[in-house]
């Protein structure tokens, strides 16, 4: 598979039919190895790298798994085309940055990636639209048995799986679920579970991780431990979590229709007004006004039919997305211009906002 | 009070204070305007604490010219980075993760999955070598029933390493 050909083809998160989820957009898991008796990728030499690289890389994409797939080295591909792998989700911005030696191995269906010679030497990742854990974490774990086949992973009986960085020492997993929380932060309840998140010892990040503001609502919320633990413990315990936040923004979004419906329709439909006429849309305006267009589907203001479309949109408003829809370079401004336009005719073929079935 | 405190990261007067408690265990974290701003805590979409706990827990007392015999890292190469150079660097800097452990992570000892096919390879390689040393100085020493045996055992070990490699393709 060629990149051009995995770009143009749709992505887990953008799978129209597996996203039925109110809260949890996305699920992911990502493990955490390295070859034993090689130097991490922080400290090899060149050669070292690219000698893990190719080792590691062919591994990977003999996996079953892994066949028809893309596997490329990071330093061929442009700057557009890894901008759109991160917005996906595929890859992390820090392999962006990788001169040479590094590699990206992704499934033909896009839900299973290997970042090789990021941190670690592999990074491996499944992800799920909705919320999945049990299956993500079947499938994640019997990519890295088979990938145990042919690989010697570092690993010590006491700290388990050994990484550069000890935060990540022992089972070397880090799942995460990606929420839509708009009710929460509509309440101004967001600090508080926030605060709360971190004294359970997981952390919560907006959409594109650090260095991103949570544009549309969206938050991703992960453990930080993975030593004194099992895979499954962890899990359990993050979902134990997760269902706490689930709950909690239901219950906000029960109290915003119960204490000031025409202050929520306000927004959504206001939200719509602009989307369908907008002419100048940022990036992070887009997210805020496509994550109001989300709850109202959930209240039943649209279609249920209609969550895809808005999940889609959520990447495809991204701005490597604008940019390559439109088959060229664009200033901030212009993709502003594209991406309202884009919005515009997409929201042109939507039905009008029904509230009174909403208000029930 | 606040004043007494120093930055954990670059000891310029702290005036950000983080407690966090992760299963009954108070963490502390002492910070500079900076440095709070540098690693996201004023950020209400959040930050990473145990990146950050690593920084800060790492031991103050000067850095000892301790290098990994694996791949030359040295401690003070882990004191900037906060990551290590190769996995041998766990054995050679025990003393200094050690105490780092019990903050970061929820125990110190790992319960979770083993690699079994890796981890019995590896063994079966290990019993390899030390075999072929055993004959080697049997041979020497003119131990020549002792040679038989390691010579039979290492056939053994090596149809066992072969079958596992076989099993794998």
């Amino acid at each position: 598979m060629k990149i051009n050909e995995l770009i143009d083809s749709p992505s887990e998160l953008t799978d129209t039919a597996a996203s039925k989820s109110a809260v949890v957009l996305m699920t992911r898991i990502r493990l955490a190895r390295n070859l034993a008796a090689q130097p991490f990728p922080g400290w090899a030499r060149e050669a070292q790298k690219k000698e893990i690289r190719d080792q590691c890389m062919q591994a990977v994409a003999a996996l079953p798994q892994m066949k028809r797939g893309l596997a490329i080295p990071v330093e061929s591909l442009d700057e557009l085309q890894k901008q759109i792998l991160v917005e996906r989700h595929l890859i992390s911005r820090e392999l962006c940055h990788a001169k040479s030696g590094s590699g990206i191995v992704i499934s033909k269906d896009q839900s299973c990636v290997v970042m090789v010679n990021e941190e670690d030497h592999l990074r491996i990742q499944v992800l799920r639209a909705g919320f999945q854990f049990k299956k993500v974490w079947n499938t994640i774990n019997a990519l890295d048995s088979d990938l145990e086949e042919h690989l010697d992973f570092a690993f010590s009986p006491n700290l388990g799986y050994l990484s550069a960085c000890p935060t990540n020492l022992g089972t070397g997993i880090r799942a995460s679920a990606m929420m839509h929380l708009p009710a929460l932060v509509i309440s101004s309840q967001m600090e508080k579970v926030v605060r709360a998140v971190n004294q359970l010892g997981m952390a919560v990040r907006g959409l594109f991780g650090e260095g991103s503001d949570a544009s549309g609502s969206i938050f991703q919320i992960s453990n930080q431990t993975t030593l004194g633990e099992s895979e499954e413990e962890i899990i359990k315990h993050l979902h134990g979590v997760l269902n706490t936040i689930i709950e909690q923004e239901l219950n906000a979004r029960e109290k915003l229709i119960e204490t000031d419906p025409n202050k929520l329709f306000d927004k959504i439909g206001r939200a719509f007004g602009i989307l369908q006429n907008g002419h100048l849309l940022n990036s992070g305006e887009a997210m805020n006004l496509l994550s109001l267009i989300r709850l109202g589907i959930d209240f039943g203001v649209f279609a249920d039919t209609q969550r895809a479309v808005v999940d889609r949109l959520f990447i495809e408003c991204q701005p490597g997305h604008v940019q390559h829809a439109a088959k060229g370079s664009f200033d901030p401004n212009q993709r502003d211009v594209l991406r309202a336009s884009r919005l515009r005719s997409e929201f042109a073929k939507l039905p009008p906002p029904d509230f009174t079935s909403a208000a029930k | 009070m606040a004043n007494s405190l120093k930055c954990d990261l670059c000891s310029k007067p702290a005036t950000v204070h983080l407690t966090q408690i992760v299963n009954s265990k108070i963490h502390k974290v002492d910070l500079c305007e900076a440095c709070a701003q540098a690693k996201g805590v004023t950020d209400p979409s959040g930050f990473s604490l145990a990146d950050l706990l690593l920084k800060a827990s790492l031991n103050p007392e000067p850095a000892g010219d301790a290098k990994c015999s694996a791949c030359g890292f040295t401690q003070q190469d882990f004191k900037k980075t906060g990551r290590f150079g190769c996995p041998e660097c766990y054995s050679h800097f025990s003393r200094l993760l050690d105490p780092m452990l019990d903050s970061m992570h929820k125990g110190s000892a790992h319960t979770g999955k083993i690699p079994q096919k890796a981890v019995t390879r590896r063994s079966l390689y290990e019993r390899l070598t030390q075999l072929e040393t055993e004959l080697d100085q049997a041979i020497k020493a003119e131990r020549y029933e002792d040679a038989a045996r390691y010579r039979d055992e290492i056939t053994q070990v090596r149809q066992a390493a072969g079958r596992k490699e076989e099993a794998g393709k």
